[in-house]
């Protein structure tokens, strides 16, 4: 129903992972939002732990932004671990 | 002859004919769903019930040992050999009508099933044990929806009130016991039906007080399922259900 909250949707598949964005729904309010989940993104136990976010509550970066956000690490390779050589008796990086 | 020679085969057929009908007109609701989500969820509970009654018919066809199977006990009774209580086969109404009888009834298995955890019969109480957390989340979901539906707008309150006054009458059949179930209870097989009255009018009460709905306060009980007796209903449910394995017997998928 379009009146209702958009909530996005995160589930923690097993326990030591991170919660992983896998979609939104439309709720009531939290707790309602919290049972769809359920219903609609863990019907093959995809899951331990749910959580549900309002969508609104969730600040994000434009697209506009791009070029002023990323561009400038392009020129900054010493940031990379790759960057330095390595003495020899490192031999795993 | 629809009874069998075996109690408990014949208790566990009626606990899976109340599953599967009301499984039944639970899935009338998908693609139908007032919105996806809730579509979704439905059908979900849908299937728990679908699936508690396969368990029970395999169980059942087991048990009786002379060679039919779940699904024959399934799709080869008509109406007269069906022994569901008779809440379980009313038509799906409109959403009020369906949370209504979903709240009813999952408080009455939520009690029901909390019971035959301790049935000597260890089958039963191996699918009550599974049928609880099914059921506790149903009730979680039914009882949510009606605080939110009595409690709402006055057409989702009307509507819902509605639904109650009409479904009243069908309550206390669930609350039945005959001989066959008293014997089964005497041994420690069955729950004793009559004993969970008093608790579910307590929880039901907690919850229509709360959305500011009305339980009717006469008695009348409108039963009949557990002999054959039933609505007019069950039969264009048993048309739907049934009609494959009528137009073409035997086949398989």
């Amino acid at each position: 129903m379009s009146n209702m909250p958009l909530f996005e949707v995160f589930v923690r598949s097993k326990r030591g992972l991170d919660h992983t964005h896998c979609g939104s729904l439309h709720a009531e309010n939290a707790e309602q939002a919290l049972e769809y989940a359920r219903d609609v993104y863990t019907r093959r136990s995809e899951g331990v732990s749910i959580w549900v976010v309002k969508a609104s509550d969730v600040t994000a970066s434009q697209e506009s932004d791009r070029d002023s956000f990323y561009d400038p690490m392009d020129d900054k390779p010493y940031r990379h671990a790759t960057h330095y050589v390595l003495p020899d008796e490192v031999n795993n990086m | 002859m629809t009874e069998t020679n075996t109690p408990i085969v014949d208790y566990t057929i009626r606990l899976a004919d109340d599953s599967l009908t009301l499984g039944h007109r639970l899935s009338e609701w998908c693609s139908n769903g007032p919105f996806l989500e809730e579509d979704i969820a439905l059908i979900n509970v849908s299937l728990d019930y679908v699936g508690r009654a396969r368990m029970l018919y395999a169980y059942a066809a087991e048990t009786e040992n002379q060679g039919r199977s779940e699904d024959d006990i399934c799709y080869l009774r008509d109406t007269r050999e069906y022994r569901n209580l008779l809440i379980n086969e009313l038509p799906k109404g409109d959403f009020a009508f369906t949370i209504v009888r979903q709240f009813f009834v999952d408080t009455f298995n939520l009690l029901f099933y909390t019971e035959l955890l301790n049935s000597k019969d260890s089958t039963l109480a191996a699918i009550a044990g599974k049928s609880i957390k099914e059921t506790k989340y149903h009730l979680r979901r039914s009882k949510d929806w009606m605080v939110r539906l009595g409690d709402g707008t006055e057409e989702s309150h009307n509507r819902c009130q509605a639904a109650i006054d009409e479904l009243w009458d069908y309550v206390t059949e669930m609350f039945d016991m005959d001989e066959l179930e008293t014997g089964l209870a005497a041994q420690g097989v069955a729950v004793d039906r009559t004993a969970l009255r008093e608790q579910w009018q307590q929880i039901v009460k907690e919850v229509t007080d709360e959305a500011t709905l009305t339980l009717p306060d006469h008695d009348i009980a409108i039963r009949g399922g557990r002999t054959g007796i039933h609505t007019e209903h069950l039969g264009y449910l048993l048309a739907e259900l049934q009609y494959v394995q009528r137009a073409y017997p035997g086949n398989t998928w």
